[in-house]
């Protein structure tokens, strides 16, 4: 059984229709990358994905370990194994980082039925967690993601990624915005989750974050369907010959 | 023109039981503070809300209320009904029931090096009878007492000053760094409907001392009283004073409190305000920088829910240079609550580089809650710097779907975020002992607003998915 089945998904938001059909097929432990141009539909891809209720989804269907995640809150999908790491990290003043990232574990496995973790179970794992992105300890203490770096931010979602340890990992262009040594960092700690159980979409605008993560598939998104699907070696074609080609291709593009 | 009180007999009869009860005993500088006040009363009567400083709330049906003098005696009450409103870690406890002392239920064992406590009935003997304290010095209440509270201006003041019965005198003497709070406890019990009290506090922190204090309302029963307490807080050079005022009284009660604080040179003062209870509220927060280089920090939160109105009337008045003044005001309001916050700064002439900044932040959970926040500043001297902001708005929709991203259910996501918000008023708070009670009753009340009317009221606010936050002023 495939970890996550797209099958003619279409989604819209305030009745305008972004996604026009998404076919996707992926097994646990691999790797996907979503490709594409700005306003293809990437983010609200990854907005579906994590049931987001402002997207409406008007067609297709989308199943997670056989099950049907459309059914599903955000909060299900969640404590079901979906974890999207956010293009833009919320802040949440007067929450603390550790205390949400507890609170949000303790959630995970009262779902299914686990005893809460205490601040003694958490802590180790934590910090060793801490040391992986390369994060100082003082930031457990502060509000979630308030007064962070871009960098940080980023770094906060994939520390949340590596405590939550999901099922299915989607990287919603985890690095735009990015420095390169950050984008290293970033990359080490998605590497270092990446198991047979775990598949990860990794969806970016760039190809070099692909230097770092190695991937077993690339789709391109254009207009809301996939127009091209691949190796690793469709990305570099893209860095070579840009959006523009994949969009002729397509047929779509003037 | 009709006299005020030809409209309120029974505040005239009041008055007149309190003069007929200190006649020969109280001192004629006091009888003469009573007289000023109560012929400015009489005069004034209650505003309406043609008063500007009463604009956005009504308190016509207040006026009309036949409120009386509580009977003397503890209502009946043990130490056991009050073991649920004390705290762990204060320095002494005393206990006002229906705004008289009450010695057996107070504890005032070994109070630290520096502290004086004392009704003030008693220090004044005005006959409160039965409990001779040790070691207090009335000499300097004559100097104070009704010398800040403004008479003129606020007709709640003058009532009270022409009604008081009881209260805390508290002296901290010169240098005394007292860590633990003086919790002072005013409870309303057992004595029948429509009882008013006029609690009266005078709290005189000297030179470079360094002390806290709780002013914290209750009730036992769910009868409506009246409370309307003043509190002149007098810092002396450089004293670092936190106040905090608990209200979390029945939602039939009314209470005014009037906090009016004088600064001198260098001092630092704490207003902390939490407004849990009450029907009816008003806060008013009136500190003077009367000194060079006085620092004050007007810190609050109300949640009301039902029909829970909450009036927040800060004044803050710079008299000399250097001064700063920073306000935040947090409110939570759900059901068909109403706020309000009233934010007047007032940088006189002399009061050259003052800084004042004023912010007030308000979450709206249903259709029917209601905020009125209004920025005044009135500024007279031309090198200063003030800011003021107001915000509305709901629970972000963003924030929400962060937390239930990634696991929490929408009711446990909903609970952290007004939690959050509420506790940004925590974090100004110094005092450990003082913090930790104030979170616990917070805590207690944001998860009844859960449990209660609020979570079909909030889900409602959701459904709409509305963001704004409306910046007003």
């Amino acid at each position: 059984m495939a970890l996550l089945e797209i099958e003619d998904l279409h989604a819209s938001v305030d009745g305008h229709e972004i996604l026009k059909g998404v076919n996707l097929t992926m097994n646990a432990g691999e790797v996907h990358s979503i490709m594409g141009p700005n306003g293809s539909g990437k983010s609200t891809l990854a907005q579906v994905l994590a049931r987001r209720e402002t997207y409406e989804v008007t067609r297709g269907k989308v199943l997670f370990d056989g099950k049907d995640l459309l059914e599903m809150k955000p909060e299900d999908a969640a404590c079901q194994g979906v974890f999207m790491a956010f293009q833009y990290p919320v802040e949440i003043p007067g929450i603390g980082n550790a205390y949400f990232l507890r609170s949000a574990m303790n959630a995970v496995r009262k779902y299914h039925g686990q005893d809460e973790l205490d601040a003694m179970d958490f802590l180790p794992l934590y910090k060793e967690r801490l040391k992986l992105l390369e994060m100082d300890e003082k930031l457990m203490n502060r509000s979630v993601n308030e007064g962070f770096s871009g960098g940080e931010k980023k770094r906060n979602e994939i520390l949340q990624l590596a405590m939550l340890e999901p099922k299915l990992a989607i990287l919603d262009e985890t690095d735009s915005g990015l420095d390169i040594d950050a984008l290293r960092i970033v990359a080490q700690g998605v590497n270092a989750m990446r198991s047979p159980e775990r598949g990860f979409l990794v969806i970016t605008h760039y190809q070099r974050l692909l230097d770092y993560i190695t991937t077993d598939f690339v789709h391109v998104l254009v207009d809301g369907k996939i127009a091209r699907s691949g190796g690793p070696e469709l990305a570099l074609e893209l860095e070579e010959k840009g959006y523009g080609w994949a969009e002729t291709e397509a047929g779509i593009s003037a | 023109m009709v006299k005020a009180t030809e409209r309120l007999g029974n505040y005239l009869t009041a008055y007149g039981e309190v003069l007929a009860q200190g006649e020969k005993r109280e001192p004629v500088w006091l009888r003469q503070l009573r007289e000023d006040a109560w012929s400015r009363f009489d005069a004034k009567g209650f505003p309406t809300t043609h008063d500007e400083d009463w604009r956005f709330t009504n308190i016509a049906a207040l006026a009309r209320m036949p409120f009386r003098r509580a009977p003397q005696g503890n209502a009946g009450l043990t130490a056991k009904d009050l073991e649920r409103f004390r705290f762990a870690g204060a320095a002494c406890q005393m206990v006002f029931v229906n705004g008289r002392f009450a010695p057996t239920l107070s504890e005032l064992g070994n109070l630290p090096k520096g502290l004086e406590v004392c009704p003030l009935a008693r220090a004044l003997d005005c006959g409160a009878g039965g409990w001779a304290p040790e070691g207090c010095a009335p000499e300097g209440i004559e100097q104070h007492l009704g010398r800040y509270a403004d008479v003129r201006r606020d007709v709640f003041a003058a009532l009270n000053t022409a009604l008081w019965e009881d209260g805390a005198y508290l002296r901290f003497r010169r240098g005394a760094i007292i860590e633990q709070p003086v919790h002072l406890l005013y409870v309303s019990a057992g004595a029948g409907s429509e009882i008013m009290t006029h609690p009266r506090n005078l709290v005189v922190a000297e030179e470079a001392s360094q002390v806290a204090v709780v002013e914290d309302y209750v009730s036992i029963g769910d009868e409506a009283a009246f409370s309307n307490a003043v509190t002149e807080l007098a810092a002396g050079q450089n004293a670092v004073v936190s106040h905090y005022l608990i209200e979390r009284e029945n939602f039939a009660a009314t209470n005014v409190s009037t906090l009016r604080v004088e600064q001198a040179r260098g001092t630092n003062i704490a207003s902390h305000s939490i407004l849990l209870g009450g029907g009816l509220v008003r806060n008013n927060v009136h500190p003077v920088l009367a000194g060079e280089g006085a620092e004050c920090l007007i810190n609050g939160l109300f949640v009301g829910a039902g029909r829970q109105h909450l009036d927040n009337y800060m004044m803050v008045e710079h008299a000399q240079p250097q001064g700063g003044s920073r306000q935040f005001y947090n409110g939570i309001l759900t059901d068909s609550a109403r706020g309000v916050f009233h934010g007047r700064i007032i940088v006189h002439k002399d009061a050259q580089k003052t800084d004042a900044k004023q912010t007030n932040r308000n979450l709206l959970l249903s259709d029917n809650a209601r905020i009125d926040t209004k920025p005044q500043l009135e500024i007279h001297a031309d090198d200063v710097k003030c800011t003021h902001g107001a915000t509305i708005g709901q629970i972000e929709e963003e924030q929400l779907f962060y937390l239930r991203a990634r696991g929490l259910d929408e009711k446990s996501a909903r609970n952290l975020l007004l939690y959050a918000f509420a506790a940004e008023c925590l974090d100004r708070m110094k005092e450990p002992a003082a913090r930790e009670f104030a979170e616990n009753l917070i805590r207690a009340r944001l998860a009844d607003l859960s449990r209660g009317a609020v979570a079909a009221t909030a889900i409602e606010a959701a459904e709409e998915n509305v963001q704004s936050w409306e910046e007003v002023g």
